[in-house]
């Protein structure tokens, strides 16, 4: 599904420049579920940003599904992210002034899919994270876990290889937090990759591997005992 | 290409951003729309300016001077000073034959008199007139002919009201051509009615009788009162007025340097200052209206920006969903034209309301200050494209910073 061979990134601030990634090596087969862990600053998120195409290395390989990217116009990123990844942000970062429904409808309109059908797909997602009833709301009359579970339902749509969560339950509290990794665990059962950012211990543990980052390089990739999240709730 | 201008789901869009900044791009589009309802209604009224000058001067060869004669003011070959100079039938064929570029010369009487129809009359006046008049003058008829060759020859005692005359003294609707009036006691047939002219160059007019007819009642023999000319196309009415008037001034044994003897009007002269006036005021009114036009569409412009500015974050969310900079850039260009439109379609209405007020307010009755002020369906299109070529361009820049910030910055910021 995924690999990464010597991947380098750093930025540059003021004369001097921050070495982020210092070669980085990863490999995801199809229907993992990653937790990628560090402390702040560990290149953590800078990895998932380039693994979503929304940055790009400075040197190495990145292979997403037979697909080398590498050098890619803004247009063709655009491609690949709308036909390969869904996202899932700490913030949920819906757009406030549309309604549930069109939130999760985006994706697919950017695909160009025809009104009625890119509203029916919608629906048909918005029921399975059991949000059908509040399809109307706005995004700030729902609740946090509402709330993330629509941007769930937003990054399935476009039916995506890779969904990738950047502290997912960040903004959550815990029994929400739990409901919503019960909701990607269940993904996760249905054949869905996932890889995930968080520094939450508890939260990794329910992903089967975890991969651990210190100061730009891999420490420890590991796979683990899944924890259940329906337990909690 | 144009396809998604057809596209439902574009319009939400720029429905949607437009709910969500409701009062602050209504203040934007105040701009433009301010600055085309100035175009608008300034163009209008010069516009209707133009068209009371149009209708002043309409019935009238624009090429044309009048020459009456006065006292004179030097003494000349014997000739004391303040001597009254009498023009003459001679002199007006003089001018005729001899000075160059001219197309009439009109010899023309007048005087005042009274008309009597049963038991209503007034006091008008009265000119002789020639058939060449209407060529010079064109008189607008309402109902029947103006004078005619014939009438000259057989020195016809017929007569061309005006409508106020008709108005004076026939009843409403009554039928005049054919009628009989007196005037200073004499039968004359009525032959015609004519419209007013607001034109003031030279006396008003109200019934015109034949040159011939005038000479016998009055007893004017050879004498005129004044005489129009007008000058071929081509040629300078300045000059044939010079020409005309020193001819004039010699026949009549008057000093050439004599002032006041031989006086005249140019019509040229009057309507050319008026004209270049109006040309002026008109290239004003481009000006300032375009002017605030681009303060407008910039104003869109700067808002835009500010939008783009606060929306990073959702522009990151949309380009991170599979927006491509291409469809995000197209969207806000979208944006900035159908403000500009929008905004420029009500200032467009809102400066025809003003155009009709303005109507009413002054465009009202003969005297009329501003005529029909409006403006064409060419300058609304102008204008209209304008707006878009300047709502395009200006939508260009936010466009461009929006998409100048990599996907990864606009998330970042929180």
């Amino acid at each position: 599904m995924l690999q990464i061979k010597n991947l380098n990134k750093s930025y540059p601030i003021g004369d001097t420049s921050l070495h982020v990634l210092k070669g980085i090596n990863l490999s995801v087969e199809n229907g993992e579920m990653v937790a990628i862990m560090g402390s702040s600053g560990s290149g953590k998120s800078t990895l998932l940003n380039i693994i979503g195409m929304l940055d790009e290395a400075d040197s190495g390989e990145y292979i997403l599904d037979n697909l080398p990217i590498k050098n890619l116009t803004e247009k063709k990123a655009a491609v690949y992210r709308n036909k390969f990844l869904g996202f899932i942000f700490q913030s949920f970062n819906l757009i406030n002034y549309k309604n549930a429904l069109e939130n999760v409808a985006l994706p697919l309109y950017y695909q160009g899919m025809k009104r009625k059908e890119r509203q029916e797909l919608a629906m048909f997602h918005l029921e399975k994270v059991g949000l059908a009833n509040w399809a109307h709301h706005l995004p700030k009359e729902l609740s946090g876990g509402q709330k993330q579970r629509v941007a769930i339902a937003r990054a399935l749509a476009a039916n995506p290889k890779l969904l990738l969560a950047d502290e997912p339950t960040g903004a959550l509290d815990t029994t929400t937090s739990h409901e919503i990794m019960a909701f990607i665990q269940q993904l996760n059962d249905e054949g869905k990759t996932i890889l995930m950012v968080t520094h939450e211990e508890d939260i990794a543990n329910m992903c089967k591997r975890i991969v651990r980052l210190r100061d730009g390089i891999i420490i420890e990739d590991k796979k683990v005992n899944q924890v259940r999240a329906e337990q909690y709730v | 290409m144009f396809k998604f201008l057809f596209d439902r789901d574009t319009w939400q869009e720029v429905f949607d951003s437009f709910n969500k900044n409701k009062l602050r791009s209504i203040l934007t589009m105040v701009g433009v729309w301010w600055g085309i309802l100035l175009l608008i209604g300034l163009l209008g009224s010069a516009r209707g300016l133009e068209n009371s000058f149009n209708r002043l001067f309409g019935d009238f060869a624009t090429n044309s001077v009048f020459i009456w004669s006065q006292n004179t003011s030097k003494p000349f070959k014997g000739f004391q000073e303040g001597r009254r100079v009498r023009l003459s039938l001679t002199d007006a064929q003089k001018v005729e034959e001899n000075v160059n570029g001219i197309e009439f010369v009109v010899p023309r009487n007048q005087n005042q008199a009274t008309v009597v129809r049963n038991f209503l009359s007034g006091t008008f006046s009265l000119g002789g007139d020639y058939p060449l008049l209407d060529k010079v003058e064109k008189k607008k008829l309402i109902h029947g002919r103006f004078i005619n060759q014939s009438d000259i020859s057989d020195r016809k005692k017929v007569v061309v009201l005006s409508e106020d005359v008709y108005k004076q003294i026939f009843e409403k609707d009554e039928k005049a051509i054919g009628q009989y009036i007196q005037i200073n006691n004499i039968n004359f047939k009525v032959i015609g009615v004519f419209e007013v002219s607001n034109i003031s160059m030279g006396p008003r007019i109200d019934m015109h009788i034949p040159f011939t007819t005038f000479q016998q009642i009055y007893n004017t023999g050879d004498q005129i009162g004044w005489m129009t000319i007008t000058g071929k196309p081509g040629y300078d009415i300045v000059q044939i007025e010079k020409d005309a008037k020193l001819l004039l001034k010699n026949l009549n044994d008057v000093n050439p340097n004599d002032n006041t003897a031989l006086r005249s009007a140019n019509a040229a002269k009057e309507i050319g200052r008026v004209t270049g006036f109006l040309t002026g005021m008109q290239f004003l009114t481009w000006f300032v209206g375009v002017a605030t036009l681009i303060a407008g569409v910039f104003a869109i412009g700067n808002i835009l920006l500010i939008t783009v500015r606060e929306r990073t974050k959702e522009i990151g969310v949309r380009r991170a969903l599979g927006a491509t900079p291409f469809e995000i850039k197209r969207q806000i260009v979208v944006e900035a034209v159908f403000l500009t439109l929008i905004a420029g379609l009500f200032g467009i209405i809102s400066g025809g309301w003003i155009l009709i007020g303005l109507d009413a307010a002054f465009g009202q009755g003969d005297d009329a200050v501003i005529v029909n002020a409006s403006v064409s369906i060419a300058v609304v299109f102008i204008a209209l494209l304008l707006l878009v070529i300047l709502g395009t361009l200006i939508g260009l820049i936010p466009a461009f910073k929006a998409t100048s910030i990599k996907p990864i910055e606009a998330l970042r910021e929180e």
